[in-house]
C-alpha cells in the first residue's frame, strides 16, 4: 500500500505552508526518516522526513505555493508496487488551482480589471477536511479548524484532534472567528477594498508587487484579529531611569571576561531592554491578578512570568519568549535574549520558543520614539510599549530639574485586566525600574 | 421485556417458534388460517407448518395451487372480509409473482376505500442465501416491499422475536410481510410458552458499545454479534442494533446510538445499492445525529450480482464475520 506524504502542521497557528524545496526527486528510494522536503512555515524553516520506506512517486506538492495543511504532496510506494495514475483527486485539484493562485499577484494580471475571480480562491481554510462531529465540537469550543492537524485518513480532523487542540489551548486563535463574523454582518462594518480597487488607484508601472510571504500573512491576520476582538485600553507613565542607567554601567563595567575565539569578551553586556524585561516580569509577579489570559469560559491565571520580546527581523517581526524572567538574573536574561534574537533573525526559532507567554515588551526607544501604543499579542492580556530614554525637564519640589525619562505605555485587554489593576501593574513596573537594585535580589 | 405474559421458556428452533405462534393464533382466534404451497400434508418447503394440518384440518391449513398471485389474491380477499390469513411463500423470490396483490391491493385498499376496510393479512417469506438454492431462490428483496407505504415489513432474527412478532402481525389490522432468513430456521433460542407479542417497529439493542454502532438485519445480527465479540478482544466496543422492522423503522434507537458512538455501519444481506442500509445512512445524514458523526457511514451489503450457485462464491457475495470485523476495525481505527 502506498503511503501518503502530507504537508504536516509544524506550527500551532499554521493553516497552509510552502514547500521551499524538495530534497528528493521523483522515483528516489528513501528510508523511513530520510529528509523529503523543506517547509517554510509562518515563522520558521523546517525539514520534513519520510513517513515510510519506499519509492517517492507522484510529487504533487509544488515548491513555493501555499498548500493547505494535511494536503497530500507525494506518495511513498513499496518496491514493485504499481503506481496509480491518479492516487487521489485532491492533489490533482490543488495542483491545478495552486499555480493560478501563485500567478494572481503578477503585475500584468493586476492591471486588467478582471482579476476578481482568482482573488476569491485565495481563502483555503473553508476546504478543511473534518468530520461533522469535529466541526461541531470545534465550533462549540471556538477553535479554528484550519489550525488543527487532522489525524484521520487524508488528514481528516476527527473528534480526538479537536479535543487535543482544546487541551493545548493552541488553536484558540479562532476565538476571533465568531465576533469577526458578527461584525462583518453588521451593515455599518467597513468593507476592506479589494486588491483591484487598491491597484486601480495607482498608475500602471508606478509600483512593484511583492507577494506576501507566510510571515507577513500571519502578522496581518493576527493583528487584525487582536485589534478587532480585544478591547484595548492604554495607560502611560513616565519613568526616571538615571539610577537604572548608573546601575547598568556599574554592572557592565564589573562583567568578568570570558574567552571568546582568540581574545576575550565580557561575560555579559546588559541593555536597557534586558532590564525592562526583568522589571516587567517582576511587576507581574508583584501584581499576580494582572498576570492573566482571557478565555471565554475562565480567566487563565498564570503562575510564571513569561515575557515575550518583540524582535524586528527582515520582512517582519517575531516575539521570542523569556520564560520565568522574574526568576532569572539580568545576565541570564541578557544572554538568552541575544541568542533568541540572533536565531529569530535567521528564522531558526523553535515554535515553542515564540508561542505562548504571558505578556510582551515592545521597545522602539532605539529609534528615538517617545511614546507609542502596541497591539496586544493574544493570548497575552498586556503589552508594554517602551519609548526612548531622554533627558527631560522635570519639576520636583517646585524646582525644574533634568532627569532621564522613559515613557512606557501599557496596552491592556479590558476583558481580563481592568483600569485600576492595569494601573497597579504599571506602577509596580515604575517602582522596580526607578529602584533598580530591586532587580538584583 | 417484550413479552406481555411472563411464562416459562424453553429452547425452540426458529421454525418451531413460528409453528407455535401460528398454532396459538389459530387456537385463540378462529378467523386465523394458513395458506400456501405444500404447507399441508408435506408440512411446508422448510417444514415450518409441519403437522399443523393434522391438528387444525385442511380447512385451516390450506394447500394452494402453484400460483403465488392467485394465493395472495385469495389471502388479501379473505382479509378484507374479516379473516386473518397467513400466506406462506415457498421462497421470498416468488413475491415478484404476487406483486400486484401485495403492492396494488393489500397496501392500497384501506387508503382507496377511505378507511372502510383494512387488510389484516400476514405473508411469510423464506429469504436469503446460504442454502445453495442459486440465483432465483436466494434473494433478499425486503427493500422492495419496504418501499411501499401501507405495508409493514419485518425481519425477526431470533426464535423469541419471530414468535412474538408473528403474533403481533396477526393482531395487526394492516398487511404485515415477514422475511424469515432460511438459515435461521434451525437456529435455537429460548422462547416463552404461551401467547406474547413483540412490537412491530421497535429495534432492539443486542449489545451495548461505545465505539461503533452496527445496525444489522436478520441473520446479519448474529454475524455482527460474532464480529463484535472478536472486536472486543482488540478493544473495539461495538453496539449492535437488531433493526427487526424495516417499515416502520425505529429511527430514534439508531439516532440515539449514533449520537453516542459517533460511527455507523449498516450490515444487511440485500444488495447494497438502494438497500436497507442506504435508507438508514440517509436517515442518519438527515437527522440530528449528523453532527455527531466522526467518520463516514459505512454500508456492508450484498454484492451487485445474482447469488451464485457455487457455495464459496455464494458466501463471498454476502457479508461474513471476517468482513464485518475488518470493516469495523478500519472504521474505528481511522483507516477510512
Amino acid at each position: 500500500m502506498a503511503v501518503e506524504v502530507i504537508l504536516p502542521k509544524v506550527d500551532m497557528d499554521m493553516s497552509t505552508g510552502r514547500i521551499s524545496s524538495w530534497l528528493v526527486e521523483e522515483g528516489a528510494t528513501v528510508k523511513k526518516g530520510d529528509l523529503l522536503f523543506e517547509i517554510e512555515t509562518d515563522k520558521a524553516a523546517m525539514e520534513i522526513d519520510s513517513p515510510a520506506a519506499g519509492i517517492v512517486r507522484n510529487i504533487t506538492g509544488k515548491e513555493g505555493i501555499d498548500i493547505p495543511v494535511g494536503q497530500v504532496v507525494a506518495w511513498i510506494y513499496e518496491e514493485g508496487e504499481a503506481v496509480a495514475d491518479a492516487p487521489a483527486s485532491a492533489p490533482a485539484e490543488t495542483a491545478a488551482e495552486a499555480p493560478a493562485k501563485a500567478e494572481a499577484p503578477a503585475p500584468v494580471e493586476a492591471a486588467a480589471p478582471v482579476a476578481a475571480a482568482p482573488a476569491a480562491t485565495a481563502e483555503a481554510s473553508s476546504g478543511v477536511r473534518a468530520s461533522p462531529l469535529a466541526r461541531r465540537l470545534a465550533k462549540e469550543a471556538g477553535l479554528d479548524l484550519s489550525a488543527i492537524a487532522g489525524s484521520g485518513p487524508k488528514g481528516r480532523i476527527v473528534k480526538a484532534d479537536v479535543e487535543a487542540a482544546g487541551k493545548d489551548g493552541g488553536a484558540k486563535a479562532a476565538v476571533a472567528a465568531a465576533p469577526a463574523e458578527a461584525a462583518s454582518a453588521a451593515a455599518s462594518a467597513p468593507q476592506a477594498m479589494s486588491d483591484d480597487q487598491v491597484l486601480k488607484l495607482f498608475e500602471e508601472g508606478s509600483y512593484e508587487l511583492i507577494p506576501h510571504d507566510s510571515m507577513r500573512k500571519t502578522i496581518a491576520r493576527r493583528l487584525v484579529e487582536a485589534k478587532s476582538t480585544i478591547p484595548h485600553f492604554y495607560l502611560t507613565l513616565d519613568c526616571e531611569i538615571d539610577a537604572l542607567l548608573a546601575l547598568r554601567k556599574q554592572l557592565n563595567d564589573a562583567a568578568p571576561k570570558v574567552k571568546a575565539g582568540d581574545g576575550e569578551k565580557p561575560a555579559y553586556k546588559l541593555s536597557v531592554n534586558d532590564m525592562v524585561i526583568k522589571a516587567h516580569a517582576k511587576a507581574l509577579a508583584m501584581v499576580p491578578d494582572a498576570n492573566v489570559s482571557w478565555t471565554e469560559n475562565a480567566m487563565v491565571k498564570h503562575k510564571n512570568a513569561d515575557v515575550g520580546v518583540a524582535v524586528s527581523i527582515p520582512g517582519g517581526l517575531i516575539t521570542p519568549i523569556v520564560r520565568r524572567a522574574d526568576e532569572k538574573t539580568l545576565s541570564a536574561i541578557s544572554n538568552e535574549m541575544k541568542d533568541l534574537a540572533a536565531r529569530a533573525r535567521s528564522r531558526k526559532l523553535k515554535t515553542e520558543e515564540f508561542q505562548g507567554g504571558n505578556t510582551a515588551v515592545s521597545n522602539l526607544g532605539m529609534f528615538g520614539i517617545k511614546d507609542f501604543a502596541a497591539v496586544i499579542n493574544p493570548p497575552h492580556a498586556t503589552i508594554l510599549a517602551v519609548g526612548a530614554g531622554e533627558q527631560r525637564a522635570v519639576v520636583k519640589d517646585g524646582e525644574v530639574k533634568v532627569a532621564t525619562v522613559m515613557s512606557v505605555t501599557l496596552s491592556t485587554d479590558h476583558r481580563a485586566v481592568d483600569g485600576a489593576l492595569g494601573a497597579e501593574l504599571l506602577a509596580a513596573f515604575k517602582q522596580v525600574i526607578e529602584n533598580p537594585m530591586a532587580m538584583l535580589v | 421485556m417484550d413479552a406481555q405474559v411472563e411464562t416459562a421458556t424453553r429452547e425452540l428452533s426458529y421454525a418451531q417458534a413460528i409453528q407455535e405462534a401460528m398454532a396459538i393464533a389459530m387456537e385463540r382466534d378462529e378467523r386465523v388460517f394458513l395458506m400456501g404451497e405444500d404447507i399441508g400434508v408435506y408440512g411446508g418447503a422448510f417444514q415450518v407448518t409441519g403437522d399443523l394440518v393434522e391438528r387444525f384440518g385442511p380447512e385451516r391449513v390450506m394447500d394452494t395451487p402453484i400460483s403465488e398471485l392467485g394465493g395472495a389474491g385469495v389471502a388479501v380477499g379473505a382479509a378484507v372480509t374479516g379473516m386473518r390469513p397467513i400466506f406462506e411463500f415457498q421462497f421470498s423470490d416468488f413475491a415478484t409473482l404476487a406483486m400486484e396483490q401485495i403492492v396494488n391491493q393489500a397496501a392500497k385498499m384501506r387508503y382507496m376505500l377511505g378507511g372502510a376496510v383494512s387488510v389484516p393479512v400476514v405473508m411469510r417469506f423464506p429469504a436469503g442465501s446460504g442454502t445453495g438454492a442459486a440465483a432465483q431462490h436466494s434473494q433478499s428483496l425486503e427493500a422492495w416491499l419496504g418501499h411501499v407505504p401501507g405495508l409493514k415489513v419485518i425481519q425477526p432474527s431470533t426464535p423469541h422475536d419471530v414468535k412474538g412478532m408473528l403474533l403481533a402481525a396477526i393482531e395487526d389490522p394492516d398487511p404485515v410481510m415477514i422475511y424469515e432468513h432460511k438459515l435461521l430456521y434451525k437456529m435455537k433460542g429460548e422462547v416463552p410458552e404461551g401467547y406474547y407479542t413483540v412490537p412491530i417497529g421497535k429495534a432492539a439493542v443486542r449489545r451495548e458499545g461505545a465505539d461503533l454502532t452496527i445496525v444489522a438485519t436478520s441473520i446479519m445480527v448474529h454475524k455482527s454479534l460474532d464480529a463484535a465479540k472478536q472486536l472486543a478482544e482488540e478493544g473495539i466496543d461495538v453496539e449492535v442494533i437488531d433493526l427487526r422492522s424495516i417499515r416502520p423503522m425505529d429511527r430514534q434507537t439508531i439516532i440515539d446510538s449514533v449520537c453516542k458512538t459517533s460511527r455507523l455501519m449498516c450490515v444487511y444481506e440485500g444488495v447494497k445499492t438502494l438497500g436497507v442500509g442506504a435508507e438508514i445512512s440517509a436517515m442518519i445524514a438527515e437527522s440530528e445525529a449528523f453532527d455527531y458523526l466522526d467518520a463516514p457511514v459505512v454500508r456492508l451489503g450484498g454484492a451487485e450480482t445474482p447469488i451464485p450457485y457455487n457455495p464459496e462464491l455464494e458466501k463471498a457475495t454476502v457479508p461474513q464475520v471476517d468482513g464485518i470485523v475488518k470493516a469495523a476495525r478500519d472504521l474505528v481505527t481511522g483507516a477510512r
